[in-house]
Protein backbone atom coordinates (compact mmCIF):
# COMPACT_ATOMS: atom_id res chain seq x y z
CA UNK A 1 0.00 0.00 0.00
CA UNK A 2 1.64 3.29 -1.01
CA UNK A 3 -1.58 5.63 -0.68
CA UNK A 4 -1.98 6.36 -4.74
CA UNK A 5 -3.43 2.85 -5.70
CA UNK A 6 -6.72 3.16 -7.53
CA UNK A 7 -7.54 -0.13 -5.42
CA UNK A 8 -5.82 -2.39 -2.52
CA UNK A 9 -6.70 -5.27 -0.68
CA UNK A 10 -4.93 -6.42 2.61
CA UNK A 11 -5.43 -9.73 3.41
CA UNK A 12 -8.90 -9.99 2.14
CA UNK A 13 -10.95 -12.69 2.83
CA UNK A 14 -14.32 -14.18 2.48
CA UNK A 15 -16.44 -16.40 3.71
CA UNK A 16 -20.13 -17.20 2.92
CA UNK A 17 -21.93 -19.45 5.23
CA UNK A 18 -19.51 -22.75 5.71
CA UNK A 19 -17.61 -21.67 1.93
CA UNK A 20 -14.57 -19.87 1.88
CA UNK A 21 -14.18 -18.03 -1.06
CA UNK A 22 -11.57 -15.48 -0.67
CA UNK A 23 -8.84 -16.22 1.62
CA UNK A 24 -5.96 -13.61 2.62
CA UNK A 25 -6.31 -12.20 -0.58
CA UNK A 26 -3.54 -9.23 -1.85
CA UNK A 27 -4.09 -6.76 -4.23
CA UNK A 28 -3.22 -3.76 -5.66
CA UNK A 29 -4.25 -1.67 -9.08
CA UNK A 30 -2.16 0.77 -9.68
CA UNK A 31 -3.24 4.10 -11.92
CA UNK A 32 -2.62 3.37 -15.58
CA UNK A 33 -2.72 -0.35 -14.87
CA UNK A 34 -4.50 -2.98 -16.56
CA UNK A 35 -4.48 -6.04 -14.83
CA UNK A 36 -5.55 -9.45 -15.76
CA UNK A 37 -7.86 -11.76 -13.43
CA UNK A 38 -7.21 -15.67 -14.30
CA UNK A 39 -9.16 -18.72 -12.50
CA UNK A 40 -11.26 -21.71 -13.31
CA UNK A 41 -14.94 -21.77 -12.93
CA UNK A 42 -16.13 -20.96 -9.81
CA UNK A 43 -12.84 -19.65 -7.82
CA UNK A 44 -14.14 -16.29 -6.72
CA UNK A 45 -13.43 -13.97 -9.83
CA UNK A 46 -16.48 -12.65 -9.74
CA UNK A 47 -16.81 -12.41 -6.46
CA UNK A 48 -13.47 -10.89 -5.92
CA UNK A 49 -14.49 -7.97 -8.70
CA UNK A 50 -18.00 -7.44 -6.37
CA UNK A 51 -15.32 -6.59 -3.48
CA UNK A 52 -13.28 -4.40 -5.88
CA UNK A 53 -16.79 -2.57 -7.05
CA UNK A 54 -17.68 -2.24 -3.34
CA UNK A 55 -20.70 -3.66 -3.37
CA UNK A 56 -19.64 -6.84 -1.36
CA UNK A 57 -18.12 -6.49 1.73
CA UNK A 58 -14.92 -8.98 3.01
CA UNK A 59 -15.47 -10.59 6.18
CA UNK A 60 -12.37 -9.91 6.94
CA UNK A 61 -9.28 -7.83 5.95
CA UNK A 62 -9.40 -4.51 5.06
CA UNK A 63 -8.92 -2.64 1.78
CA UNK A 64 -9.47 0.58 -0.38
CA UNK A 65 -11.09 1.88 -3.93
CA UNK A 66 -10.37 5.31 -4.56
CA UNK A 67 -9.59 6.53 -1.46
CA UNK A 68 -13.07 5.01 0.55
CA UNK A 69 -11.81 2.41 2.79
CA UNK A 70 -13.78 -1.05 2.02
CA UNK A 71 -17.11 -1.74 4.40
CA UNK A 72 -17.27 2.25 5.04
CA UNK A 73 -19.83 4.37 4.03
CA UNK A 74 -17.45 6.56 2.00
CA UNK A 75 -17.83 4.19 -0.66
CA UNK A 76 -21.18 5.45 -1.57
CA UNK A 77 -19.19 8.89 -2.63
CA UNK A 78 -17.25 7.08 -5.25
CA UNK A 79 -19.17 4.51 -6.53
CA UNK A 80 -20.23 6.60 -9.55
CA UNK A 81 -16.67 6.21 -10.59
CA UNK A 82 -16.94 2.69 -11.04
CA UNK A 83 -17.85 1.01 -13.58
CA UNK A 84 -18.63 -3.30 -13.68
CA UNK A 85 -19.33 -5.11 -16.48
CA UNK A 86 -20.39 -8.73 -15.09
CA UNK A 87 -21.01 -11.89 -16.39
CA UNK A 88 -24.98 -10.93 -16.26
CA UNK A 89 -26.24 -7.97 -18.25
CA UNK A 90 -26.71 -5.06 -16.21
CA UNK A 91 -29.78 -4.35 -18.79
CA UNK A 92 -33.54 -4.50 -18.30
CA UNK A 93 -34.59 -6.91 -20.76
CA UNK A 94 -38.11 -5.09 -21.42
CA UNK A 95 -36.12 -2.23 -22.85
CA UNK A 96 -34.46 -1.04 -26.03
CA UNK A 97 -30.74 -1.16 -26.37
CA UNK A 98 -31.21 2.31 -26.23
CA UNK A 99 -33.58 3.32 -23.55
CA UNK A 100 -31.01 1.05 -21.36
CA UNK A 101 -27.89 3.34 -22.50
CA UNK A 102 -30.11 6.32 -22.50
CA UNK A 103 -31.42 5.38 -18.55
CA UNK A 104 -27.56 5.22 -17.69
CA UNK A 105 -26.88 8.66 -19.29
CA UNK A 106 -29.77 10.46 -17.44
CA UNK A 107 -29.37 8.35 -13.88
CA UNK A 108 -25.72 9.65 -14.00
CA UNK A 109 -26.89 13.39 -15.17
CA UNK A 110 -25.61 13.19 -18.16
CA UNK A 111 -27.60 13.83 -22.00
CA UNK A 112 -29.42 11.29 -23.48
CA UNK A 113 -27.19 12.75 -26.72
CA UNK A 114 -24.25 10.81 -24.78
CA UNK A 115 -25.94 7.34 -24.80
CA UNK A 116 -27.11 7.70 -28.28
CA UNK A 117 -22.67 8.82 -29.06
CA UNK A 118 -21.77 5.84 -27.32
CA UNK A 119 -24.11 3.21 -28.59
CA UNK A 120 -23.00 4.50 -32.36
CA UNK A 121 -19.03 3.66 -30.96
CA UNK A 122 -19.91 0.12 -30.20
CA UNK A 123 -21.93 -0.32 -33.05
CA UNK A 124 -25.22 -0.56 -31.68
CA UNK A 125 -26.57 2.87 -33.58
CA UNK A 126 -28.81 0.89 -35.98
CA UNK A 127 -30.22 -1.76 -33.28
CA UNK A 128 -31.01 1.11 -31.08
CA UNK A 129 -34.70 0.19 -31.21
CA UNK A 130 -34.12 -3.28 -30.48
CA UNK A 131 -35.08 -4.59 -26.90
CA UNK A 132 -32.22 -6.29 -24.62
CA UNK A 133 -34.14 -9.27 -24.31
CA UNK A 134 -34.43 -9.73 -28.67
CA UNK A 135 -30.22 -8.77 -28.78
CA UNK A 136 -27.75 -11.14 -29.02
CA UNK A 137 -25.05 -11.96 -26.44
CA UNK A 138 -22.66 -10.17 -28.42
CA UNK A 139 -24.87 -6.80 -28.74
CA UNK A 140 -25.75 -7.20 -24.97
CA UNK A 141 -22.02 -7.08 -24.16
CA UNK A 142 -21.50 -3.91 -26.76
CA UNK A 143 -24.40 -2.01 -25.07
CA UNK A 144 -22.60 -2.81 -21.75
CA UNK A 145 -19.12 -1.40 -22.88
CA UNK A 146 -21.36 1.43 -24.27
CA UNK A 147 -21.79 1.92 -20.51
CA UNK A 148 -18.44 2.30 -20.29
CA UNK A 149 -18.02 4.97 -22.81
CA UNK A 150 -21.11 7.41 -21.36
CA UNK A 151 -19.77 7.09 -17.34
CA UNK A 152 -15.96 7.59 -18.31
CA UNK A 153 -14.93 5.41 -15.27
CA UNK A 154 -11.99 5.54 -13.20
CA UNK A 155 -11.92 2.13 -12.31
CA UNK A 156 -13.08 -0.35 -14.95
CA UNK A 157 -13.86 -3.85 -14.13
CA UNK A 158 -14.56 -5.88 -17.12
CA UNK A 159 -16.04 -9.46 -15.87
CA UNK A 160 -15.26 -12.66 -18.67
CA UNK A 161 -14.19 -9.54 -20.50
CA UNK A 162 -14.45 -11.39 -24.35
CA UNK A 163 -16.93 -13.79 -23.73
CA UNK A 164 -19.80 -13.57 -26.84
CA UNK A 165 -17.66 -10.86 -28.44
CA UNK A 166 -16.40 -10.74 -32.33
CA UNK A 167 -12.77 -9.68 -33.57
CA UNK A 168 -14.02 -6.27 -33.65
CA UNK A 169 -15.81 -6.17 -30.31
CA UNK A 170 -12.52 -7.45 -28.69
CA UNK A 171 -11.10 -4.76 -30.18
CA UNK A 172 -13.42 -2.34 -28.41
CA UNK A 173 -12.85 -4.03 -24.79
CA UNK A 174 -8.88 -2.79 -25.56
CA UNK A 175 -9.69 0.77 -26.97
CA UNK A 176 -11.75 1.22 -23.84
CA UNK A 177 -9.74 -0.38 -21.89
CA UNK A 178 -6.75 1.70 -23.24
CA UNK A 179 -8.51 4.84 -22.36
CA UNK A 180 -9.57 4.32 -18.97
CA UNK A 181 -5.69 3.92 -17.93
CA UNK A 182 -4.75 7.06 -20.08
CA UNK A 183 -6.77 9.03 -18.41
CA UNK A 184 -5.16 7.53 -15.06
CA UNK A 185 -7.55 5.25 -14.11
CA UNK A 186 -7.17 1.33 -13.57
CA UNK A 187 -8.69 -1.78 -15.06
CA UNK A 188 -9.05 -5.08 -13.92
CA UNK A 189 -10.43 -7.67 -16.98
CA UNK A 190 -11.32 -11.41 -15.81
CA UNK A 191 -11.01 -13.75 -18.42
CA UNK A 192 -10.72 -17.63 -19.70
CA UNK A 193 -8.85 -16.87 -22.42
CA UNK A 194 -5.48 -15.70 -21.24
CA UNK A 195 -3.94 -15.10 -24.68
CA UNK A 196 -6.42 -12.41 -25.59
CA UNK A 197 -6.22 -10.35 -22.13
CA UNK A 198 -3.70 -7.17 -23.49
CA UNK A 199 -2.46 -6.45 -19.69
CA UNK A 200 0.05 -5.40 -17.68
CA UNK A 201 0.03 -8.36 -15.55
CA UNK A 202 -1.91 -11.23 -14.74
CA UNK A 203 -3.56 -12.67 -11.19
CA UNK A 204 -4.26 -15.95 -10.67
CA UNK A 205 -7.28 -17.23 -8.16
CA UNK A 206 -6.42 -20.65 -7.04
CA UNK A 207 -8.04 -21.86 -3.45
CA UNK A 208 -9.46 -18.15 -2.72
CA UNK A 209 -5.85 -16.59 -2.54
CA UNK A 210 -4.56 -14.50 -5.69
CA UNK A 211 -1.55 -15.71 -7.14
CA UNK A 212 1.31 -13.71 -9.59
CA UNK A 213 1.37 -15.30 -12.68
CA UNK A 214 4.23 -15.27 -14.56
CA UNK B 1 -28.73 14.71 -10.74
CA UNK B 2 -31.12 16.06 -7.67
CA UNK B 3 -33.26 13.62 -5.51
CA UNK B 4 -36.25 13.87 -7.42
CA UNK B 5 -34.75 13.89 -10.70
CA UNK B 6 -34.01 10.09 -9.51
CA UNK B 7 -36.98 9.49 -7.88
CA UNK B 8 -38.69 10.44 -11.56
CA UNK B 9 -36.02 8.08 -13.92
CA UNK B 10 -36.73 5.30 -11.55
CA UNK B 11 -40.58 5.56 -11.52
CA UNK B 12 -40.73 6.08 -15.11
CA UNK B 13 -38.13 3.42 -16.05
CA UNK B 14 -40.05 0.97 -13.63
CA UNK B 15 -43.70 1.87 -15.80
CA UNK B 16 -41.96 1.35 -19.31
CA UNK B 17 -40.91 -1.90 -17.92
CA UNK B 18 -44.23 -2.27 -16.76
CA UNK B 19 -45.85 -1.12 -20.62
CA UNK B 20 -44.07 -3.58 -22.14
CA UNK B 21 -44.94 -6.55 -19.84
CA UNK B 22 -48.35 -5.50 -19.35
CA UNK B 23 -48.76 -7.65 -16.52
CA UNK B 24 -51.16 -5.42 -14.00
CA UNK B 25 -53.68 -4.71 -17.35
CA UNK B 26 -53.77 -8.19 -19.25
CA UNK B 27 -53.72 -10.16 -16.25
CA UNK B 28 -54.13 -9.10 -12.82
CA UNK B 29 -56.95 -6.13 -13.96
CA UNK B 30 -58.93 -9.20 -15.78
CA UNK B 31 -58.85 -11.48 -12.83
CA UNK B 32 -59.39 -9.06 -10.42
CA UNK B 33 -62.58 -8.23 -13.14
CA UNK B 34 -63.78 -11.42 -12.81
CA UNK B 35 -64.05 -12.19 -9.00
CA UNK B 36 -65.72 -9.18 -8.69
CA UNK B 37 -67.93 -10.33 -11.13
CA UNK B 38 -68.32 -13.96 -9.94
CA UNK B 39 -69.49 -12.75 -6.46
CA UNK B 40 -72.81 -11.83 -7.42
CA UNK B 41 -73.54 -14.59 -8.82
CA UNK B 42 -72.58 -16.74 -5.98
CA UNK B 43 -74.67 -14.08 -3.67
CA UNK B 44 -77.96 -13.65 -5.74
CA UNK B 45 -79.98 -10.62 -7.06
CA UNK B 46 -80.71 -9.23 -3.60
CA UNK B 47 -79.49 -5.81 -4.93
CA UNK B 48 -79.92 -4.27 -1.29
CA UNK B 49 -77.40 -7.16 -0.03
CA UNK B 50 -75.15 -6.28 -3.06
CA UNK B 51 -74.74 -3.06 -2.06
CA UNK B 52 -74.33 -2.92 1.72
CA UNK B 53 -71.34 -5.75 0.50
CA UNK B 54 -69.95 -4.44 -2.50
CA UNK B 55 -67.75 -1.34 -1.23
CA UNK B 56 -66.33 -4.52 1.44
CA UNK B 57 -65.51 -6.93 -1.14
CA UNK B 58 -64.59 -4.24 -3.55
CA UNK B 59 -61.30 -3.66 -0.85
CA UNK B 60 -61.13 -7.72 -0.52
CA UNK B 61 -60.55 -7.76 -4.09
CA UNK B 62 -58.11 -4.92 -4.46
CA UNK B 63 -55.85 -6.05 -1.60
CA UNK B 64 -55.57 -9.77 -2.86
CA UNK B 65 -55.17 -9.07 -6.60
CA UNK B 66 -53.18 -5.58 -5.47
CA UNK B 67 -51.06 -8.31 -4.05
CA UNK B 68 -50.53 -9.89 -7.51
CA UNK B 69 -49.32 -6.14 -8.57
CA UNK B 70 -47.23 -5.77 -5.85
CA UNK B 71 -45.55 -8.84 -6.80
CA UNK B 72 -45.53 -8.63 -10.73
CA UNK B 73 -42.13 -9.66 -12.10
CA UNK B 74 -40.85 -6.73 -13.50
CA UNK B 75 -41.09 -5.14 -9.18
CA UNK B 76 -38.12 -6.79 -8.82
CA UNK B 77 -34.30 -5.91 -10.52
CA UNK B 78 -32.03 -8.98 -10.70
CA UNK B 79 -28.61 -8.59 -9.47
CA UNK B 80 -26.93 -7.14 -12.27
CA UNK B 81 -29.53 -4.51 -11.99
CA UNK B 82 -28.86 -3.59 -8.34
CA UNK B 83 -25.36 -3.49 -8.88
CA UNK B 84 -25.51 -0.97 -12.26
CA UNK B 85 -28.15 1.05 -9.87
CA UNK B 86 -25.36 0.90 -6.92
CA UNK B 87 -22.87 1.91 -8.89
CA UNK B 88 -24.97 4.78 -10.51
CA UNK B 89 -24.88 6.54 -7.07
CA UNK B 90 -28.68 6.45 -7.06
CA UNK B 91 -29.64 7.35 -3.79
CA UNK B 92 -31.59 4.26 -1.82
CA UNK B 93 -34.04 6.39 -1.03
CA UNK B 94 -34.46 7.87 -3.94
CA UNK B 95 -34.44 4.74 -6.07
CA UNK B 96 -37.07 3.13 -2.82
CA UNK B 97 -39.10 6.64 -3.86
CA UNK B 98 -39.65 5.75 -7.39
CA UNK B 99 -40.21 2.04 -7.20
CA UNK B 100 -43.10 3.26 -4.69
CA UNK B 101 -44.33 5.49 -7.36
CA UNK B 102 -44.09 3.15 -9.99
CA UNK B 103 -45.97 0.24 -7.69
CA UNK B 104 -48.64 3.15 -6.32
CA UNK B 105 -49.50 4.11 -9.89
CA UNK B 106 -50.44 0.60 -10.70
CA UNK B 107 -52.48 -0.22 -8.03
CA UNK B 108 -54.13 3.09 -8.80
CA UNK B 109 -54.84 1.82 -12.26
CA UNK B 110 -55.88 -1.52 -11.26
CA UNK B 111 -58.88 0.19 -8.52
CA UNK B 112 -60.10 2.20 -11.08
CA UNK B 113 -60.06 -0.02 -13.72
CA UNK B 114 -62.35 -2.31 -11.36
CA UNK B 115 -64.60 0.66 -10.21
CA UNK B 116 -66.84 0.42 -13.29
CA UNK B 117 -67.40 -3.24 -12.28
CA UNK B 118 -68.41 -2.03 -8.53
CA UNK B 119 -70.58 0.71 -9.81
CA UNK B 120 -72.81 -1.52 -12.27
CA UNK B 121 -72.62 -4.86 -9.95
CA UNK B 122 -73.04 -3.30 -6.83
CA UNK B 123 -74.76 0.01 -7.01
CA UNK B 124 -72.78 1.03 -3.67
CA UNK B 125 -74.66 4.49 -3.42
CA UNK B 126 -72.02 6.18 -2.95
CA UNK B 127 -72.81 10.24 -1.23
CA UNK B 128 -69.73 11.38 -0.86
CA UNK B 129 -67.95 9.93 -4.24
CA UNK B 130 -65.20 12.97 -4.52
CA UNK B 131 -63.95 11.54 -1.32
CA UNK B 132 -62.72 8.47 -3.77
CA UNK B 133 -59.99 10.99 -5.15
CA UNK B 134 -58.77 11.39 -1.66
CA UNK B 135 -59.00 7.42 -0.74
CA UNK B 136 -58.06 5.69 -3.61
CA UNK B 137 -54.53 7.42 -3.95
CA UNK B 138 -54.51 7.15 -0.19
CA UNK B 139 -54.74 3.07 -0.52
CA UNK B 140 -52.41 2.99 -3.91
CA UNK B 141 -49.78 4.68 -2.03
CA UNK B 142 -49.99 2.52 1.62
CA UNK B 143 -49.76 -0.67 -1.22
CA UNK B 144 -47.08 0.74 -2.90
CA UNK B 145 -44.93 1.47 -0.07
CA UNK B 146 -45.55 -2.15 1.29
CA UNK B 147 -44.87 -3.64 -1.75
CA UNK B 148 -41.44 -2.38 -2.24
CA UNK B 149 -40.65 -2.26 1.19
CA UNK B 150 -41.55 -5.99 1.45
CA UNK B 151 -39.43 -6.42 -2.11
CA UNK B 152 -36.44 -4.68 -0.30
CA UNK B 153 -36.57 -7.12 2.60
CA UNK B 154 -37.00 -10.37 0.33
CA UNK B 155 -34.37 -9.50 -1.94
CA UNK B 156 -32.07 -9.05 0.97
CA UNK B 157 -32.25 -12.07 2.41
CA UNK B 158 -32.33 -13.95 -0.64
CA UNK B 159 -36.46 -15.48 -1.17
CA UNK B 160 -39.05 -13.87 -2.43
CA UNK B 161 -42.52 -15.66 -3.04
CA UNK B 162 -43.00 -17.45 -0.35
CA UNK B 163 -42.17 -14.71 2.65
CA UNK B 164 -43.31 -11.66 0.47
CA UNK B 165 -47.29 -12.33 1.38
CA UNK B 166 -46.72 -12.92 4.54
CA UNK B 167 -45.26 -9.96 5.02
CA UNK B 168 -47.82 -7.51 3.17
CA UNK B 169 -51.14 -9.70 4.16
CA UNK B 170 -50.24 -8.37 7.98
CA UNK B 171 -49.50 -5.02 7.67
CA UNK B 172 -52.37 -4.47 4.49
CA UNK B 173 -55.02 -4.93 7.72
CA UNK B 174 -54.83 -1.35 8.32
CA UNK B 175 -55.60 -0.34 5.20
CA UNK B 176 -57.80 -2.94 4.62
CA UNK B 177 -59.88 -1.35 7.42
CA UNK B 178 -59.35 2.22 6.90
CA UNK B 179 -60.21 1.76 2.90
CA UNK B 180 -63.75 -0.44 4.01
CA UNK B 181 -64.63 1.64 6.55
CA UNK B 182 -64.13 5.03 4.71
CA UNK B 183 -66.68 3.19 2.09
CA UNK B 184 -68.80 2.98 4.45
CA UNK B 185 -69.27 5.81 6.03
CA UNK B 186 -69.56 7.48 2.35
CA UNK B 187 -72.74 4.77 2.06
CA UNK B 188 -74.51 5.77 5.48
CA UNK B 189 -73.44 9.50 4.92
CA UNK B 190 -71.23 9.65 8.04
CA UNK B 191 -67.88 11.10 8.89
CA UNK B 192 -64.73 9.67 7.40
CA UNK B 193 -62.22 11.81 8.67
CA UNK B 194 -60.98 9.42 11.04
CA UNK B 195 -60.45 6.56 8.64
CA UNK B 196 -58.44 9.08 6.19
CA UNK B 197 -56.41 10.22 9.08
CA UNK B 198 -55.48 5.89 9.44
CA UNK B 199 -55.37 5.43 5.91
CA UNK B 200 -52.54 8.61 5.91
CA UNK B 201 -51.22 7.63 9.34
CA UNK B 202 -49.95 4.24 7.93
CA UNK B 203 -48.79 5.79 4.42
CA UNK B 204 -46.74 7.87 6.84
CA UNK B 205 -45.08 5.63 9.06
CA UNK B 206 -44.73 2.96 5.72
CA UNK B 207 -42.98 5.79 4.00
CA UNK B 208 -40.54 7.05 6.78
CA UNK B 209 -39.70 2.89 7.43
CA UNK B 210 -38.94 2.60 3.97
CA UNK B 211 -36.75 5.52 3.75
CA UNK B 212 -34.90 4.87 6.83
CA UNK B 213 -34.46 1.19 5.60
CA UNK B 214 -33.74 1.77 1.72
CA UNK B 215 -29.46 1.84 2.53
CA UNK B 216 -29.25 -1.15 4.72
CA UNK B 217 -31.38 -3.31 2.98
CA UNK B 218 -30.17 -2.58 -0.07
CA UNK B 219 -26.09 -3.09 1.36
CA UNK B 220 -27.33 -6.16 3.03
CA UNK B 221 -28.00 -7.76 -0.50
CA UNK B 222 -25.37 -9.92 -1.72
Amino acid sequence: MNGHEIAYLDDVGLRLGNTIILRQAKLSLEPGEKVGLLGPNGSGKTTLLRIIATLLQPTSGTGAVLGAEIGTQDVYAIRNRIVMVGHLPGLWPELTLGENTELVARLSGRSPEVAADALAQVGLARASERRADQSSKGMLRRAELARALILEPTLLLLDEAHAGLDAEAIGMVDTIANRVVAGGGAVMLVSHEPDRLNVHRSVQLVDGTLEMVS
Amino acid sequence: MTFWRQVYEVARKDLLVESRTAEVALMTAPFGAAALILIPLAIGTDAPLLSQLGPGLYWIVVLLFGMLVILRKSAVDGQAQRDLVRLLGIEPAAAFAGATVATSALVLFFEVALGPILIALYNPELRGWPWLFVILPLVATGMGLLGTIASGVTTSIGTRTSLTPLLIVPLSLPLLMGATQALEGLRLGRGIVPWLILLFAVDLALAVSGVLAARPLEEAVT
